[in-house]
């Protein structure tokens, strides 16, 4: 099977769903002959022509709005929004707007659209090329909000996403578009919205994560497992709205122990969702409080490379996590 | 729809036609009045002249340095280079008063020399040292220097503007005379925060300078091609009625003179003012961008040939500003500025991580 990119897995996956739909068209900020920063749509617009590949002034608001008006009247536009920190000005016209076509107009209409947000830290971007901008969205009943780990699932979710009825904002991590290679055919197959997935088995300890942190989280049970034999299961939640809570307590009923591990800072977040979830539905499975491993509290991210490598969830300090759990 | 050049007469009565083309790289010598000591400028003095070539030149130089330390990795993360437009933001900056605030873009090293910001702590500052302007967590884009006045370094394009108009709402209701400049780049002119900034900057009469850098490309954009009426912007500012002065941003005397009139325009009367610098970057939009996907090779070239750091000091000698041998010692003591800048932030301390939890809050 080929092994590609996270990066390559979107772009093939956004060029074989434009091949297979003509109502799927895609707006954004430099995406046509520039094939957008981070070459997503490399070589789309000789494909499919400026029509359907379509250059946006710098205007976020407007780029998603439109994606909106056109997503009611029956196209699948895929918008990119080229750092996930240029999204706030278009907050109106997601959460406003497009989360409440359906309920608004009594299932007369909906939005099935795509909003791809590359988000996320690591990359030396500082104060407005870092941020983890998912709560927000993953709050707003009517928004679909996905954060795939691998080539495999990008590929899988991002079909579901362009293919779902109801708008999708779909994250992207940027530091793992080039550093995640992996397995992702080109044979049709979708994985499911609102579907976690094990992508470690362990009896010890439940790590529920996504994004990047996954890959963090990876390495951080292989070192725990070695030194210490604690075997750390691995839940990637790759969908947070809806999350899918059974597969959190299912793990969690093996294990009796549960740590969130999370690249955004800890308060009102992600994970202070599925420690709700596991306190409210698994409280009689624990054998040790729900663990959280969140960055420190300050407005992401400093430059500085030393603050910002301090400021993410290293391997190293995940691992510590997991020791400290297993030996409560 | 008319497209001829027309000069816009503004209150200030200044006139300033741009042509497109390039410039003559001097002033021609056809009706030289031999009654009358040709001068290069009729309102600065030779040591003035002098001082912003120096600026120019430090702003190049520690741009190629910059780009050179990327490249080995000492700096990291993004970086975009403000080579080609250096006298745009040298013409724009030297003329205004050290009250007065600076609010820019993420292109901001420029603005930062130009404004006489400390090299060292520049440079510091993209190295993530905490001897930098704004301790390491900045970066190249979020160069801050509140004590100067110098708001920022912001990376979201147009988000600038607002804050901006703030300041300046603030001195008009502390009754000041304090003018706010605010650059942007062509790419921000069709961003919500834009429009609504200049109705209300219009609406409330507010002592701002709007500074556009038009550089003829939003990142890989060209102006024409995102925005209705073009790279023309000289009707831009007719719904919210604000003056229009577009200049050429390859000529800093241009730029200087241009600026100073709007300057006391909106020193003596308090309204807001739109300044349009035409000019060009000569490389990619950030280190990432080649550059050459989006333009011709042929366009760049047009632009190089009218680089300013080969203009400006030739007509410096040919007015006798300068001699040869001022530029030989003038660029051996940029060359020495900024290797010192360097040799400051190679060896500066990392901020700590517990200063990461400094100016959280109050």
């Amino acid at each position: 099977m080929p092994e590609m990119t996270l990066i390559e897995a979107v772009r093939e996956t956004l060029r074989s769903e434009m091949r297979r739909d003509p109502d799927i068209f895609m707006m954004g900020e430099d995406i046509g002959p520039r094939g957008g920063v981070f070459l997503a749509s490399e070589g789309f617009v000789e494909e499919f022509g400026e029509d359907r590949v379509i250059n946006t002034p710098l205007a976020e608001s407007s780029i998603i709005g439109i994606a909106l008006g056109a997503a009611v009247n029956g196209m699948r536009p895929v918008a990119e929004i080229q750092f996930a920190d240029f999204v706030w000005p278009a907050i109106n016209q997601l959460v406003g707007e497009a989360a409440r076509v359906r309920y608004g107009t009594n299932g007369g209409k909906f939005a099935p659209m795509t909003v791809r947000v590359p988000y996320g830290g690591g990359v030396r971007g500082g104060l407005y090329h870092s941020q983890s901008i998912e709560v927000l969205f993953a709050h707003t009943p009517g928004l679909q909000v996905i954060a795939p780990a691998t080539p495999w699932d990008a590929r899988g979710l991002l079909r579901s996403a362009i293919r779902s009825n109801d708008p999708v904002v779909f994250l992207e991590h940027k530091r793992t578009y080039r550093l995640v290679r992996g397995e992702a055919p080109d044979d049709d197959y979708t994985e499911p919205i609102g579907k976690a997935d094990i992508k470690r088995a362990g009896s010890d300890v439940s790590l529920i994560t996504y994004g990047l942190m996954l890959h963090h989280s990876l390495q951080a049970a292989e070192m725990v497992s070695q030194s210490d034999g604690i075997e750390t299961e691995i839940v990637d939640l790759r969908t947070l709205r809806p999350i899918d809570a059974e597969t959190i307590l299912d793990s969690v009923s093996n294990t009796g122990r549960a740590l969130i591990v999370q690249e955004d800072t800890g308060a009102v977040s992600v994970s202070s969702e599925v420690s709700a979830i596991i306190a409210a539905e698994g409280f009689f499975d624990l054998d040790a409080p729900v663990m959280r491993v969140n960055p420190p509290e300050i407005p992401p991210m400093p430059f500085s490379p030393l603050q910002e490598a301090e400021y993410m969830p290293s391997p190293e300090k995940i691992a510590d996590a997991i020791r400290r759990l297993a030996e409560i | 729809m008319e497209q001829t050049e027309k000069p816009r007469i503004t209150a200030t009565g200044l006139v300033r036609p741009v042509s497109n083309g390039p410039a003559p790289v001097s002033q021609s010598n056809n009706g030289f009045d031999a009654s009358r000591v040709p001068v290069l400028s009729e309102s600065l003095d030779d040591s003035e002249l002098f001082r912003m070539y120096r600026l120019m030149l430090l702003i190049r130089r520690f741009e190629e340095t910059c780009g050179q330390h990327y490249s080995l990795g000492n700096i990291r993360g993004f970086l975009h280079l403000y080579i080609g437009q250096e006298a745009t933001g040298i013409g724009a900056i030297t003329p205004l008063e050290a009250r007065d605030y600076i609010v820019t873009h993420y292109r901001d090293h420029g603005h930062a020399i130009a404004r006489g910001l400390d090299t060292n702590r520049i440079m510091a500052e993209m190295f993530g040292k905490n001897t930098g302007l704004s301790k390491g967590k900045g970066g190249s884009m979020h160069i801050f220097d509140a004590p100067q006045r110098f708001m920022g370094g912001h990376a979201i394009v147009g988000a600038q503007l607002p804050l901006a108009a703030g300041i300046a709402l603030a001195q008009q209701y502390m009754e000041t005379d304090v003018v706010t400049m605010v650059f942007f780049g062509d790419g921000a002119t069709n961003q919500g925060t834009f429009h609504e900034t200049l109705n209300l900057a219009s609406v409330w009469q507010l002592p701002v300078i709007f500074f556009m850098e038009n550089n003829l490309y939003g990142m890989g954009s060209a102006v024409g091609r995102v925005r209705h009426r073009g790279s023309d912007f000289s009707d831009a500012m007719g719904a919210y009625d604000v003056d229009v002065v577009s200049v050429d941003g390859m000529d800093v005397l241009a730029v200087r003179e241009a600026t100073q009139a709007a300057i006391d325009q909106v020193r003596a009367h308090g309204s807001p003012i739109f300044i349009e610098a035409k000019t060009f970057r000569f490389v990619g939009h950030s280190f990432a961008d080649p550059g050459d996907q989006y333009r011709d090779r042929s366009e760049v070239d047009l632009w190089r040939r009218r680089d300013p750091l080969v203009t400006y000091p030739k007509r410096l000698l040919e007015y006798g500003v300068v001699t040869e041998s001022d530029l030989d010692d003038l660029s051996a003591s940029v060359d020495a500025e900024i290797e010192a800048a360097v040799e400051f932030a190679m060896n500066s301390p990392n901020p700590d991580m517990s200063e990461a939890f400094d100016d959280v809050y109050a």
